[in-house]
């Protein structure tokens, strides 16, 4: 069964600790991967190919680079769970 | 009248790698004087990708430099003459020739003529594809021993504005005697290509762009985030298939000797095949860089000079770069 918005921002935010290290509670919709969070692009695919297992979805490179906030991010899961 | 029945090389039933050499670049280059014109740090170059020095050749140090001098290292470590070589195989994205090949020349220079001699091009995956050739060759029985070489300098084909690769890369070259043998010392290679991810490495120009004035000198340049996707997780399958095809655990390497392109690939490739501590894992990228196609013989050589493996243990060697190409195998540490 897909995923409400909410679920899938708690299992990105895991996500993003276990590769950063940063705090669950910083990981929020309007926050920016590289502006806000100091993603890089290296850590930010290690946590593309981990949400793609986790919520079993695909997320392809190109659209990878249009995924600037986390709230981008939750919204291409999301819809992409069908 | 009978047919006459044609007469074909006879095989040998091993292969294996009797030595390595190895060159580098004479200058040390650190951080600080890459990260000035792509406005970066030692520590954003250190935190990102490893690297605390890359070795770059100086004004008199040619790629042929290097070729020879650890092509004569690896020869002398044999035990063989160069008279005995049966084929030059040199792997090299950085040969400033289209033609003639940078093999015939090291050849004559080595002292190994009238030996065949070939140039590949398979980039950082080159020296484990010459090292999948050279085990043909070996058991096939055309040639006795196989002089591999990777060799690049780099230095020439980087823009120091990049930041995508320029600042990773260096120069040197590797090279390996591979030889028969009475037991298998070169597992199956398990080997491969994806040009639909062409582009994702390449030049930013072509030589007729260069000459049409459309475009300034060529210089390399990565997709990087495509590049890491596909070097971690698909080249994690490819060497547990190497492992598989070898019939070797994880957890009988002495050594896993990645391609150097960027620590934090090795690390990740390093956690996908949930390697034991057991298992000595190269970073050579930290002082020499990202060399293509010398740096896994770079970073072999390394591990066995430092002491940290020895002799006669096992070590997965996989290669993968532009084309996209890649080759991995499972060999015993000369």
């Amino acid at each position: 069964m897909a995923l409400s918005q909410d679920e899938v921002l708690a299992g990105l935010a895991e996500l993003v600790n276990e590769e950063t290290g940063i705090d669950v509670d910083s990981v929020k919709l309007d926050k920016s991967f590289s502006n806000d969070l100091d993603i890089d692009s290296i850590s930010m695919m290690t946590i593309v190919v981990n949400a793609e297992e986790k919520f079993g979805v695909k997320i392809p490179d190109e659209e990878v680079k249009n995924l600037m906030t986390v709230g981008d991010a939750v919204n291409f899961i999301t819809s992409a769970q069908g | 009248m009978t047919e006459p029945q044609l007469k074909q090389f006879e095989s040998v039933p091993f292969s294996r790698i009797y030595s390595l050499g190895a060159a580098r670049g004479n200058l040390v280059v650190t951080n600080d004087e890459v990260a000035g014109p792509i406005d970066s740090s030692d520590e954003w170059i250190r935190q990102r990708t490893g690297i605390i020095t890359r070795r770059r050749a100086d004004a008199n140090q040619s790629l042929m430099d290097m070729a020879v001098s650890a092509s004569r290292q690896a020869i002398s470590r044999a035990g063989i003459e160069p008279s005995e070589i049966g084929a030059v195989i040199f792997s090299t994205i950085s040969h400033p020739y289209q033609t003639p090949s940078a093999a015939t020349q090291l050849t004559e220079l080595i002292g190994a003529s009238p030996a065949p001699a070939f140039d590949i091009s398979a980039a950082c995956a080159g020296y484990c594809y010459g090292i999948a050739q050279a085990d043909s060759l070996v058991r096939s029985g055309v040639a006795k021993f196989v002089l591999v070489v990777g060799a690049e300098r780099l230095s020439d084909f980087i823009d120091p504005t990049d930041r995508s690769i320029s600042f990773l890369l260096g120069d040197g070259a590797g090279a390996a005697i591979v030889g028969p043998s009475d037991y298998p010392g070169i597992a199956k290679t398990v080997w491969g290509s994806d040009g639909a991810h062409w582009s994702s490495v390449s030049m930013t120009a072509s030589l007729l762009e260069l000459r049409d004035g459309s475009a300034s000198w060529p210089t390399l340049r990565q997709d990087g985030q495509t590049v890491f996707r596909w070097a971690v997780w698909e080249m994690a399958k490819v060497a547990q298939q190497a492992l598989d095809a070898a019939g070797v655990r994880a957890d009988q390497l002495s050594a896993l000797v990645t391609h150097q392109a960027n620590i934090r690939i090795i690390d990740e490739m390093v956690k996908q095949l949930k390697l034991p501590d057991t298992v000595a894992v190269a970073r050579d990228i930290v002082y020499t860089g990202n060399t293509s196609a010398a740096s896994v013989p770079l970073a072999m050589d390394q591990l066995l000079v430092d002491g940290v493996v020895k002799s006669g243990g096992l070590a997965l060697q996989i290669g993968f770069g532009a084309g996209l190409a890649f080759a991995a195998q499972v060999v015993v540490l000369p």
